[in-house]
């Protein structure tokens, strides 16, 4: 595996131009954490024309619902979740701003045409391993939608949260890339 | 009177049943049980699938692929150790029971006892609650209740009890398939193989295949659902569904999709497969996908004579 690059928050329009699709990153700083419910609500206040529970420029979302953190413990366990069920929010939130998002599993055209058209990464995160990532995580605070439980927006602050880039801004695609390498007819 | 002493020795009747006394358990022991297979089942990675991740690390051709394995062994070792979950996703609470046709149940309703052990267990082990109460309005019970319980009749006078918490990363990513019996073995394969390959990365690979053929569209289901059970490793008893197991897991390690979807030539560590006898004019075929940690834990709970 490739050395790590290390990269802080907020991931500007110039880091995004530095990463490549399999590039072995580590992410310090502020991300946000977000999946189903509020994404629906995020662009139904988008639709509306109120305000974001924060601004979407240069953020970086990670799609995770944690397990509830025993006393002492920041966070619970605290892995991605399926990123494909965001495909439908996606592009309206890279439209407004955001920069990055970490999940696992495939994006549709529609989200990677959106990451090309106005410079996003997405990055992945190793689904099922949540015991070790949480151990990343060294604040969280629930800043909106608390009424959703494990699925409120958290804003982290993480140190050294390992990831790999799937998808660059210019649309290479690691899925495709190390499938067709390793594939057998 | 002598009424009352008619239904007495009618109820004593029942309790001698060919002269044998019927055997009991307490509901409070069953909801202990499930409670405590909520949570080791999310704490604890099988030692056959450790195993697979030892035998992968070996295999395994891509560095990336590798060093993944590497990750997943540690994450388990981190969740045993430090009694926390291996995965936010705690599933939904899938709960098979087998029980022995000669075992009374007292003290209350079996059902609700396995749903009580479900929010006892998810809300002492700090797992996550996530089901939702109707699949349109989506709002969380909050306790991750109700269980999904298979019921199973068998011979004896004891219960045996499997959780199988199924997380929905995987669980989202299966199919089935009602194929046309001159599709054959053959077509039966393709849906298979293609069900794995339109997955790629979503539901955690190196995953495990549970593939059931045969019945009717539910029995198949069914069948992928609870192959899932089976230790990794172990083949299906009949030597003919072996080998179709064999191949698959050769087809499907072929597509290069690897660990977490990034290539490599683990894809599955497994593929199990069971089969039911089926109607003239079908061939259901069903795939049920189990993520790396495919976890379940169970215990066989005696019963004891009565009072």
């Amino acid at each position: 595996m490739s050395e790590a690059l290390r990269i802080e928050t907020p991931l500007t329009q110039e880091k995004i131009k530095g990463l490549m699709a399999g590039d072995n990153v580590l992410i310090s700083g502020v991300i946000y954490t977000g999946r189903d419910a509020a994404h629906k609500k995020m662009v139904e206040a988008l639709e509306q024309g109120a305000d974001l529970p924060f601004p979407l420029n240069d953020q970086i979302i990670y799609f995770v619902g944690p397990t509830p953190a025993r006393e002492g413990q920041v966070i619970g366990s605290a892995g991605p979740t399926t990123s494909g069920r965001m495909d439908a929010y996606s592009p309206k939130l890279i439209a407004e701003g955001l920069t990055g998002m970490i999940g696992k599993g495939l994006r549709s055209q529609e989200v990677i045409n959106a990451m090309k058209e106005h410079g996003a990464v997405y990055f992945g995160a190793i689904g099922g391993a949540g015991a070790i990532i949480s151990k990343c995580i060294i604040s969280a605070e629930v800043i909106a939608y608390p009424e959703l439980g494990t699925e409120a927006i958290r804003r982290l602050t993480v140190k050294d949260f390992p990831a790999i880039v799937v998808i660059d801004h210019c649309g290479n695609n690691l899925y495709e890339i190390g499938k067709e390498q390793y594939r057998k007819p | 009177m002598i009424r009352k002493e008619s239904a007495a020795n009618e109820i004593e009747g029942i309790r001698n049943m060919g002269g044998k006394r019927v055997k009991e358990i307490q509901v409070a022991e069953i909801i202990l049980a499930i409670e405590k297979l909520c949570i080791e089942s999310n704490y604890n990675l099988g030692v056959d699938i450790m195993r697979g991740f030892k035998k992968a690390m070996r295999d395994e051709r891509s560095p990336l692929g590798a060093a993944i394995l590497e990750r997943l062994i540690e994450n388990a070792k981190v969740a045993e150790e430090e009694s926390v979950p291996m995965c936010q996703d705690t599933g939904m609470a899938v709960i098979f029971v087998e029980v022995g046709q000669d075992l009374h149940i007292v003290g209350g309703l079996l059902t609700e006892a396995i749903d009580e052990g479900v929010r006892r267990g998810y809300e002492k082990g700090y797992l996550r609650k996530s089901v939702v109460k109707d699949p349109f309005d989506r709002i969380n019970t909050g306790d991750n209740t109700p269980a999904i319980i298979h019921y199973d009749i068998v011979p004896g006078d004891s219960m045996r009890l499997i959780v199988a918490p199924k997380g929905f990363g995987s669980e989202n990513m299966g199919g089935i398939k009602m194929c046309k019996p001159s599709e054959g073995l053959e077509g039966a394969m393709r849906f298979v193989v293609d069900t794995v390959d339109r997955a790629g990365g979503n539901p955690c690979p190196p995953i495990i295949v549970g593939v059931g053929v045969g019945g009717t569209m539910e029995k198949a289901t069914f069948l992928a659902k609870k192959s899932l059970l089976r230790e990794v490793g172990r083949h299906n008893p009949e030597e003919r569904l072996a080998r179709i197991e064999e191949e698959l897991l050769n087809r499907i390690n072929r597509l290069g999709i690897g660990p977490q979807g990034f290539g490599g030539v683990t894809t599955a560590l497994a593929v199990n497969l069971e089969v039911y006898p089926t109607h003239i004019a079908g061939m259901p075929v069903a795939v049920n996908i189990g993520c790396h940690a495919t976890r379940h834990k169970e215990i066989v709970l005696q019963g004891r004579i009565g009072r």
